[in-house]
């Protein structure tokens, strides 16, 4: 219980660095955890050779859902649109520097989820676990 | 409704349930999530094991001396269940699997045959999401009309509201008894009264009220009345609707299929007698056993007195809790509300709340508790919820309490 609740998780949770709306953007897709309520929305500025060159994320969560989005949006400047879609969930475990249990990682890896629906330019309805597996 | 015959000890009490014992890590295990299912007492699960033990067989028109026993103590549980609401006739209890297919039970088979464009049902913005989401299914189908009765700004059910639209004629109105999210405790015998006297139908969602309160049927002068087994100490998987006998007569049936009918023909039917009418295929034979055992265990413990420890309990946890700055306790005061306090503090997510608490073996739960639109209103995403149930202590809110000030410390 105490490795959830590692300083990263706290001090993101409550001064994250990438906390925002970027307007214009490329990219915009917003997901909630139906369990929890957790909301996040991501949007994202994308240069003609598909590489992500400012992103961001808003929403409301647990500390572990908003940190996790955090560090995520943190790995992907710079980074190419298909390596973001090849993304799963052991990156996000590895950004976090520790396993959560399987319940927890389901807050952790709504970010995922939300940011890899945006980048593949999925619809509302097309978006499912398979995503981040 | 029997009185108790011994006094209420919580501490004797607590040796009935073996659960109690447990350890969450190191840590004694304190349940505090009753309102989401409640915990088995020992007669209960012995009641399922001698079933499994010494009489299993599928139950009706079978001959052997297996089948004839199961029969007896499936109807026995029935008896038990029917007598603990104090229904007329242990024929108007239907098992079910739990509250929501009972509701759901009512809106396809009375709702259907009685409901047509434009009547209206009236609900409440405090319900759980299964005495919504089957009436808006139905709505959308039928295009019936939902209106909703507010909640007061003391968390109340709002008596000046609902007689203005009782004016709208609905032809049914289905109500909370006890609020899974406030504790809100209705006044359903009023509600219902005032139901009838507009020329309606009442339904009351009792999943949980009848674990926590004495409920009379036939005082109350409930029409339906649907609850589940799990929250008052019975197993998961079966639940009952109250019916009155004639309403049920009226329905057509529910789900098609064997123990339902009467006689069957290639190309046509006819129903069997209330209540088989509406328990299709094999029924849960264990559970109506369990569920019976709960019943009884209740009625002997007394609900007089069930209540006032747990009226205890939540006036002492409301003021434990309202003592801890930067928390708020959600629903009214303790004179109007059962043992459930659900809470938000300042800039910690309930997930996290309940994830620190479990860490000290504190069972809680967080989220909208199936109440969404309720948290909507109240303009929250989602709560922490500590329920109680006979079998907890002052001990343990004192717990509960000293928890939150460890979640208050990491969170800084």
């Amino acid at each position: 219980m105490d490795d959830l609740y590692r300083e990263v998780i706290i001090e993101r949770y409550k001064s994250p660095y990438y906390r925002g709306h970027l307007d214009p953007h490329d990219i915009f897709f917003e997901d909630d955890n139906p369990v929890c309520g957790d909301h996040i929305e991501i949007t994202l500025r994308v240069d003609e050779a598909g590489i992500v060159t400012d992103a961001a994320f808003d929403g409301h969560g647990c500390s572990i859902s908003q940190a996790s989005a955090d560090l995520l949006i943190e790995s992907i400047h710079g980074k190419s649109l298909e390596e973001v879609k090849a993304l799963n969930k052991e990156d996000v475990i590895e950004l976090l520097g520790f396993d959560l249990g399987p319940v927890r990682l389901k807050c952790a890896l709504l970010s995922l989820k939300v940011l890899k629906a945006g980048a593949y330019g999925l619809s509302v309805d097309e978006v499912s676990d398979d995503l981040v597996e | 409704m029997s009185q108790s015959k011994t006094p209420f000890d919580v501490g004797l009490l607590r040796a009935d349930f073996p659960i109690l014992d447990r350890e969450i890590g190191t840590a004694k295990l304190i349940y505090l999530d009753s309102a989401a299912t409640a915990q088995k007492p020992t007669v209960v699960i012995e009641a399922m094991n001698d079933f499994y033990r010494l009489s299993n067989a599928n139950i009706h028109r079978g001959v052997h001396t297996l089948a004839e026993e199961a029969t007896a103590m499936y109807e026995k549980g029935r008896e038990q269940v029917a007598n603990f609401i104090n229904a007329a006739s242990a024929r108007e209890v239907i098992f079910t699997r739990n509250t929501t297919e009972s509701i759901n039970l009512v809106a396809h088979t009375w709702a259907r045959a009685n409901l047509n464009a434009g009547d209206v049902i009236l609900l409440t913005e405090m319900e759980h999401h299964s005495n919504l989401v089957p009436w808006q299914i139905l709505a959308a189908e039928r295009g019936v009309r939902l209106e909703f009765v507010p909640v007061t700004e003391d968390y109340l059910f709002d008596m000046d509201a609902y007689g203005e639209l009782l004016k709208l004629e609905p032809k049914l109105v289905a109500f909370t008894q006890m609020s899974n999210v406030l504790g809100t405790i209705t006044p359903a015998k009023e509600i219902i009264k005032l139901a009838h006297d507009a020329g309606a139908i009442a339904l009351v969602d009792a999943a949980q009220s009848v674990p926590h309160l004495p409920v009379d049927v036939q005082a109350l002068d409930a029409d339906f009345l649907a609850f589940s087994a799990h929250k008052m100490l019975g197993p998961s998987g079966i639940g009952a609707l109250y019916g009155k006998m004639d309403l049920l007569k009226a329905m057509p049936p529910f789900l098609g299929g064997g123990d339902m009918i009467k006689t069957v023909h290639l190309r046509s039917f006819v129903a069997n007698q209330v209540p088989y009418k509406f328990e299709a295929g094999t029924p849960a034979i264990a559970e109506a056993i369990g569920f019976g055992a709960a019943a009884e265990y209740l009625q002997n413990i007394g609900m007089n007195a069930l209540m006032a420890h747990e009226h205890e309990l939540t006036k002492y946890a409301l003021e434990r809790l309202e003592e801890i700055p930067s928390i708020k306790v959600f629903g009214p005061s303790a004179e109007n509300k059962g043992g459930v306090a659900s809470f938000t503090m300042e800039g910690i997510h309930p997930h996290d709340i309940a994830q620190i608490l479990d860490g000290e073996g504190i069972a809680v739960r967080a989220g909208h508790h199936c109440a969404q639109p309720l948290h909507e209103k109240i303009g929250i995403p989602a709560t922490t919820r500590a329920s109680f149930y006979l079998y907890n202590t002052k001990e343990e809110i004192d717990a509960l309490v000293a928890g939150i000030y460890k979640v208050k410390e990491i969170f800084g």
